[in-house]
């Protein structure tokens, strides 16, 4: 018993400690990358080049700041992701919860097909090739509603909001027809409010998608440059290695002090900031989707 | 009025005008949403036409040369596109793998720790990756692994190596590399529901077996892995499908062309083919390639699924 006991105590500090070391290791490899790149946005720009920053700016400068905020394409992109977040998400959000209401209401009659429907396209489509050529064939190619439209219903974010319909009782339905409502009646003011919770979770996953997302803008408004979100103009102010345009910039506004190097690092952090601190507060939104996303649809 | 559509509802599951009548709002907004989808999901699917022919947008499909399976010969003698499938298929089984085991090993250990503040704090900052665009990902793991950059410091300073390795002009880095990205990015959001799924395990079991005399190594090996054993399965089953679609935005934005014999996967061959080269046939026959395959893959794990009496999809 107690060579037992003893046993059982080496083996809890044994975890302990192995669980210690993991997340330490964890959480620096997490975060460091991330504070690295603010303390080099804030530093200055030709000592910064030098390397050797860690955790915090060897000399500390805003000029990178000045110039990103500057920068007309980053600004007009920003301009763009914000309009495509706020459009596109409460578009998709009404849309889906739409069409999940439908085919959670037990009675209709095509309730089956419809799903069906919807779930087919979730592992069949046409590819990369047929929808560009469909987006252009409806002029979305050089427009801002390609960010929109063709994305709003997705079966999955669908069949989440389903199942949480479900789930809730039908004599809601019942008595509120007895009292004469309509369907949609029953929609907006009793199936709804009851569920606000999918809803935030669905729109936080659309909103963060739209938010992250270039691909499209560099497949359907390359040549549109009022158009490209501020995710593609990032990428291309990182990838572009002389940093052509972000010098010419910068040499206008102040002489050398910022750098590619810099520059880069202020873009990121004014790209990633916005969603840094606002997901700390939506955390209990996306636990609980992904616990409803995971029940067997 | 209401009262009795409600009772002949019930009576009678038989669609009846009256039926119809009532249900008009859903019907009406099914339509809409049909349309839809005929046109953005289906609609699209019509183009795979394109694989069998010389497509020219000038014909168009209805005009454009039919050559049977000739484009989809060219793909499979193509030495290039058979080296695209294996570094997708590699790519995908890889991060598949590491993400999947990197995920139950923090939702474990993170389960493992009794200080909730603790506990919160580091599944908080666990989820932050997951919401970097991969633009911003892979930027961040370029500065860490350029010449300068943290991972060669720590090396050089270690004494493991001399001189500064330029980790992405290696070929034999690159699937690490990816594997790695991928890990980094999702490993606390894919755990969210490991974590679920231990927190439904039942705990009296985990004090009958104190009450047995077992340890923590016991109870994690012989309670919390069987409890979590059929949402791993399941989330594998449909991730397996889905291997093939997770090979573009990380080797497309790491990849260059020191290394691009293991860094293209089909996504980017059928960019490559279909809307830089305008050949729209070959891209198309590339992209049914990848869908069919996707398809028999979620077929056969379900298929083996059932067999093994498991949880399944569908």
């Amino acid at each position: 018993m107690n060579t037992k006991t003893i046993k059982h105590s080496f083996e809890d500090k044994l975890i302990s400690v192995l669980i210690g070391i993991f997340m330490t290791c964890f959480v620096i490899v997490t975060l460091y990358p991330v504070i690295n790149t603010v303390a080099i946005s804030f530093n200055e720009g030709i000592d910064a080049v030098r390397g050797g920053i860690y955790l915090w700016p060897r000399k500390f400068s805003l000029k990178s700041y000045d110039t990103v905020l500057a920068m007309q394409n980053l600004l007009t992109g920003a301009k763009i992701t914000v309009l495509r977040t706020v459009i596109g998400t409460l578009s998709a959000l009404l849309v889906n919860a739409l069409l999940a209401y439908v085919v959670s209401r037990k009675r209709f009659i095509f309730k089956a097909q419809l799903s069906l429907f919807w779930v087919i396209t979730m592992y069949v489509n046409g590819g990369m090739i047929p929808v560009f050529l469909l987006y252009r064939n409806l002029h979305l190619t050089n427009s801002f509603w390609v960010y929109v439209v063709p994305g709003a219903i997705s079966a999955w974010n669908m069949l989440v909001i389903r199942t949480y319909m479900n789930g809730l009782p039908d004599s809601l339905e019942e008595s509120a027809q007895l009292d004469g409502a309509g369907y949609m009646t029953i929609f907006v003011k009793i199936i709804s409010p009851l569920c606000k919770p999918v809803y935030a979770t669905v729109a936080l996953f659309v909103a963060v998608g739209h938010w992250n997302s270039w691909f499209d803008a560099m497949l359907y408004n390359r040549l549109k440059t009022e158009y490209t979100t501020l995710q593609y103009e990032l990428m291309k102010l990182l990838s572009s290695v002389m940093q052509q345009s972000g010098s010419a910039d910068s040499a206008k506004y102040n002489a050398a002090s910022v750098t590619p190097v810099t520059i880069r690092a202020a873009a990121t952090v004014v790209t990633m900031l916005p969603i840094i601190c606002l997901y700390p507060f939506l955390q209990r939104y996306f636990v609980t989707g992904l616990t409803i996303g995971g029940v067997k649809e | 009025m209401a009262q009795t559509n409600v009772s002949t509802a019930k009576k009678d599951k038989k669609i009846t005008w009256k039926e119809i009548k009532r249900q008009k709002t859903l019907l009406i907004i099914s339509f809409f949403v049909v349309v839809y989808g005929i046109v953005f999901y289906y609609w699209p699917l019509t183009g795979w036409l394109m694989a069998f022919q010389n497509y020219k947008p000038k014909d168009g499909l209805l005009h454009s040369q039919f050559v049977g399976l000739d484009k989809f010969k060219f793909l499979f003698s193509d030495a290039t596109f058979l080296r695209v499938i294996r570094n997708t298929f590699a790519m995908g089984a890889l991060n598949l793998l590491t993400t999947t085991i990197m995920a139950i090993l923090f939702a474990i250990l993170l389960n493992e720790i009794r200080h909730s503040m603790v506990k919160k704090t580091i599944q908080t900052v666990s989820y932050l990756p997951h919401f970097l665009s991969w633009i911003i990902v892979t930027g961040i793991l370029h500065d860490a692994l350029s010449n300068t950059g943290i991972i060669n410091d720590l090396l050089q300073r270690a004494g493991i190596i001399d001189q500064a390795i330029n980790f992405f002009a290696h070929p034999k880095f690159f699937w690490p590399i990816v594997a790695f990205a991928n890990c980094w990015k999702e490993t606390g959001w894919n755990a969210i529901i490991y974590l679920a799924a231990i927190t439904a395990i039942d705990p009296s079991l985990y004090e009958a077996a104190s009450i047995d005399g077992a340890g923590r190594f016991a109870k994690i090996r012989y309670i919390t892995m069987p409890g979590i054993k059929p949402t791993i399965i399941i989330l594998l089953l449909m991730n397996v499908g889905n291997v093939l679609n997770a090979g573009f935005e990380v080797q497309y934005l790491l990849g260059n062309g020191l290394v691009q014999s293991v860094s293209q996967t089909i996504d980017i061959y059928v960019l490559k083919w279909g809307i830089s080269q305008n050949d729209f046939s070959m891209g198309t026959a590339a992209g049914i390639f990848k869908s069919a395959v996707s398809i028999a893959l979620i077929l056969v794990c379900n298929a083996w699924a059932k067999r093994a009496g498991e949880e399944r999809l569908f």
